[in-house]
C-alpha cells in the first residue's frame, strides 16, 4: 500500500436543526493511486460525505486528512491537491466551453499559459474542440457532463472526487468519460467515485466501500465482497448490504 | 491579478449575454427620463405659461368693482369668464365643472358702497388725527363687503395661497385708491389726477430675481437640470435586477459550489462584480447625461448644462456608482432566490428613490420624513449632483455629501461581508 490520499477519523456531521447525524464516527483511508468506488442507497451520505472533504460544508467532529494535510486548517492551497465534480452542472451556463475552462482554471491557480494549453487539450479530450465557442447552455446533457469533469481536472489534481459524474447521459459520453478516468489514474490521480451505476462501478474502480445510514458497512475490493457474502454481481451485493426498503 | 482578471472578464461576458438585464439598465432609465422630463417640462410650462381658468360673478356694478376685475385680469395669473350676476352659489359650482374652472369669486352687491364707506371712514380718521378736520365722533367701523371664493379640491395649498395673494393685492389695490381719492379731495376739494394716482400706486420697487450659484454661472434649474441627475442614480441603483440576481443566481447554482472548493477566496467574485457594475454605472451615466446634451434639444426639452468642474463629475458618478452596486450585492447576498431579489430589490429602489427625493423634492416632503430622507443613499447622491448641477459648487462642496455616501457603502458592505460569513460562503 502506498501514502495515504484521504484519512477520515471519527467524522461526524449533523445538518444545522437535524438531531440524527448524517455521518457519525466515520472512518475511512484510501491509498494514493486507487480508484475508490462509494456505493450506497440515497441518503446514504455519500454527497455529504465528499462535501465535507472538499470544503463545502464545515468539519465540526473529527478529522480529514488529505495526503497528510489537515482539511480544518482551511488552508487554500489543500484546495489544488484535489479536484471536484459535483453532481450537478457547476459552470457557468452562458459561458462557452472555452470561457468556463478558462475562468476555472484561474481560480484554481493556473498561468495564462498553462490554461491556455490545458484548455486546448481537455476540449480535445471531451470532443467539443469544434463547440468550444457556443454558449453551454445550448449543449445536450452529456456534452454538459464532459465540460463538467474537464473543469475538475484542469489543474491536474492528485485526487478526484467524482459524485455520480455519468448521470442523465448516453451510452457514447459514458464511454468516453470512463476512459478518460481510467487514462487519469494510470497516470497516478487517484479516483473517488461514487454513483448509482453499480456496472460501472464494477468496470471502473479496484476497491468498493458501501455505505448506510453514514457508516460503511463493508469496504473491500470487489472480488473479496463477493466472495465473503457469497454473491455474484455488485447488484446483489448492494441489496444484501443495504437491504430492499425504499430510502426516500 | 490574473484571477481578477480573469473573473472581470467572466463577468463582463456573462453581463453582455443578460440582454434583459442590459434593457432594464439602459433602455429603461432612458426612457424613464425622456418621459419624466417631458412631463415636468410641461408641468413648469403649465405653472408658468398657462392662465388659471377663474369665473367672476359681479353683482356689483360700480366702480370698485370693476377696477377689482380689471386688477385681478392684470395680475397675469387669471383667464376670467364673467358669469351672470343672478346666479346662485350652487349654479357657480355648476358652471365652474362646466368651464373647467378651478377657482370662481362673487363680489358682492354692496362691494363698491362697502369701499367707499371704509375708504370715507379711514379718511376722516386720518384728517383727524392731522387736525385738518373737525372731530367727529365715527359711530361703528365700516367694513367692506366681503368676497366668495370657491376653489376645485384637486388645488394645491400652495397653489390657493398665491391665488388669494394674488385677490389681496388687487384688492388692497382698490382700496387704497379709494382712501387715496377721498382724502384728495377732502382737503383739495378736486378729484386727484390720474398721473399722479398712477405714480402713487403704480410705481412699485422692482423685484430682481437671480438664480444662486456657487460659481457665478447662470445656469436656470428646468427639468432638465433636476431629472437627468436624478434618474441617472436610480438607473444606478436600478443594476439591482440585474446584479441582484447574479448574485443569486450564482450562490444558488453548482458553479458556486465549485467556487467554494478551488483555492481561491470567493471575495475576489465579489470585488469582480463591483468593478464590473461599477464600470456599468458609470457608462449609465455617460449615455444618459449625453441624452441630456445632445438629444434633448431634438426633442424640444431645455438642453443638459454640464458642470464645469468635471473631476468632480466623475469622483461623485464613481462613489453613487460604487453605493448602488453595493446595495444590489447586499440584496443578492440575503435573497433566496432571483425572484426575491428582484422583486424586493426593485421595490426597495422606488422606495428609497421616493424617501431620497428622486421622486418628490425634498422640500416637499413633511418633516418627518426628513429623517428617513438622510438614511436614503439615493439622497446624499442627488445631493452631490445637485451641488455641481444646480449650485455650480466644486469638489469640496460636493465632498460633504459624498462622504455619507462612503459610510452608507461601507456599512452595506460590512452587512454583506457578516452575511457571508454568517452562511460560511467565504
Amino acid at each position: 500500500m502506498g501514502d495515504l490520499a484521504l484519512h477520515i477519523e471519527n467524522l461526524s456531521y449533523a445538518y444545522p436543526g437535524q438531531t440524527k447525524g448524517c455521518l457519525s464516527d466515520f472512518n475511512l483511508k484510501i491509498p494514493e493511486g486507487e480508484k475508490f468506488a462509494l456505493l450506497g442507497p440515497n441518503g446514504a451520505g455519500k454527497t455529504t460525505l465528499l462535501h465535507l472533504i472538499t470544503g463545502i460544508l464545515p468539519i465540526e467532529n473529527g478529522s480529514i486528512k488529505l495526503f497528510g494535510n489537515e482539511i480544518k486548517n482551511k488552508k487554500k492551497s489543500i484546495n489544488k491537491l484535489f479536484g471536484f465534480v459535483p453532481q450537478d452542472f457547476s459552470f457557468y451556463q452562458e459561458l462557452s466551453p472555452k470561457e468556463n475552462l478558462e475562468f476555472f482554471g484561474a481560480w484554481a491557480g493556473l498561468s495564462r499559459g498553462e490554461i491556455k494549453e490545458r484548455t486546448k487539450e481537455l476540449l480535445k479530450i471531451i470532443g467539443l474542440t469544434d463547440v468550444k465557442d457556443k454558449p453551454v447552455a445550448e449543449f445536450s446533457g452529456g456534452m454538459k457532463r464532459r465540460i463538467n469533469l474537464a473543469i475538475g481536472v484542469m489543474h491536474r489534481p492528485r485526487i478526484l472526487f467524482l459524485d455520480e459524474p455519468t448521470v442523465g447521459v448516453d451510452v457514447q459520453s459514458r464511454h468516453a468519460i470512463i476512459c478518460y478516468l481510467k487514462e487519469l489514474n494510470n497516470s497516478g490521480t487517484t479516483l473517488v467515485y461514487t454513483s448509482h451505476q453499480l456496472n460501472e462501478a464494477e468496470l471502473l474502480c479496484d476497491k468498493v466501500a458501501m455505505m448506510d445510514n453514514g457508516k460503511i458497512v463493508a469496504n473491500d475490493s470487489l472480488t473479496n465482497l463477493l466472495v465473503c457474502h457469497n454473491e455474484n454481481g455488485l447488484e446483489g451485493l448492494f441489496l444484501h448490504l443495504t437491504g430492499k426498503d425504499f430510502r426516500d | 491579478m490574473y484571477k481578477l482578471f480573469a473573473t472581470l472578464k467572466k463577468d463582463i461576458r456573462i453581463l453582455f449575454k443578460d440582454k434583459v438585464g442590459l434593457t432594464l439598465m439602459f433602455a429603461m432609465p432612458i426612457l424613464l427620463v425622456v418621459v419624466i422630463t417631458s412631463l415636468q417640462a410641461s408641468t413648469f410650462e403649465l405653472v408658468n405659461d398657462n392662465k388659471i381658468q377663474m369665473i367672476i360673478c359681479n353683482r356689483d356694478t360700480d366702480d370698485a368693482s370693476i377696477q377689482l376685475v380689471n386688477g385681478i385680469a392684470n395680475s397675469g395669473m387669471f383667464k376670467i369668464a364673467d358669469a351672470s350676476k343672478t346666479l346662485s352659489d350652487k349654479e357657480i359650482s355648476t358652471l365652474m365643472h362646466e368651464k373647467d374652472a378651478l377657482v370662481a369669486i362673487i363680489i358682492p352687491a354692496d362691494f363698491t358702497s362697502g369701499i367707499l364707506k371704509k375708504a370715507k371712514n379711514i379718511s376722516s380718521k386720518a384728517l383727524n388725527d392731522f387736525g385738518a378736520e373737525e372731530n367727529k365722533t365715527h359711530a361703528k367701523e365700516a367694513i367692506a363687503g366681503s368676497l366668495t371664493l370657491f376653489y376645485s379640491p384637486v388645488l394645491q395649498k400652495t397653489y390657493l395661497q398665491s391665488i388669494n395673494g394674488a385677490l389681496v393685492s388687487a384688492l388692497q389695490l382698490v382700496e387704497s385708491k379709494q382712501i387715496l381719492n377721498t382724502i384728495y379731495f377732502s382737503l383739495n376739494g378736486t378729484n386727484l389726477p390720474k398721473a399722479l394716482q398712477e405714480d402713487i400706486l403704480t410705481n412699485r420697487v422692482k423685484i430682481k430675481e437671480l438664480p444662486v450659484s456657487k460659481s457665478g454661472s447662470k445656469n436656470i434649474p428646468n427639468a432638465t437640470q433636476h431629472n437627468i441627475p436624478a434618474w441617472t442614480i436610480f438607473a444606478m441603483f436600478f443594476v439591482v435586477t440585474s446584479l441582484g440576481s447574479n448574485v443569486v443566481k450564482e450562490k444558488l447554482s453548482g458553479s458556486f459550489l465549485r467556487l467554494k472548493t478551488l483555492p481561491t477566496n470567493y471575495l475576489l467574485s465579489l470585488i469582480s462584480k463591483q468593478i464590473a457594475y461599477i464600470g456599468v454605472c458609470l457608462l449609465q451615466v455617460v449615455v444618459i447625461f449625453s441624452l441630456g446634451v445632445w438629444l434633448f434639444p431634438l426633442l424640444g426639452l431645455p438642453s443638459l448644462h454640464l458642470p464645469s468642474d468635471m473631476f468632480s463629475l466623475f469622483i461623485v458618478s464613481l462613489f453613487s456608482g460604487w453605493c448602488a452596486v453595493s446595495y444590489a450585492i447586499c440584496i443578492g447576498v440575503f435573497a433566496k432566490s432571483q425572484e426575491q431579489a428582484n422583486g424586493f430589490g426593485a421595490v426597495s429602489v422606488v422606495i428609497l428613490a421616493a424617501l431620497g427625493g428622486i421622486l418628490v423634492p425634498g422640500f416637499a416632503m413633511p418633516n418627518s420624513f426628513h429623517i428617513l430622507m438622510q438614511l436614503s443613499p439615493l439622497h446624499w447622491c442627488l445631493e452631490s449632483y445637485y451641488e455641481l448641477f444646480l449650485e455650480g459648487g466644486s469638489f469640496n462642496d460636493a465632498f460633504k455629501n459624498i462622504l455619507p455616501i462612503i459610510g452608507i457603502t461601507l456599512f452595506i458592505q460590512l452587512i454583506s461581508f457578516l452575511q457571508l460569513k454568517r452562511i460560511q460562503l467565504i
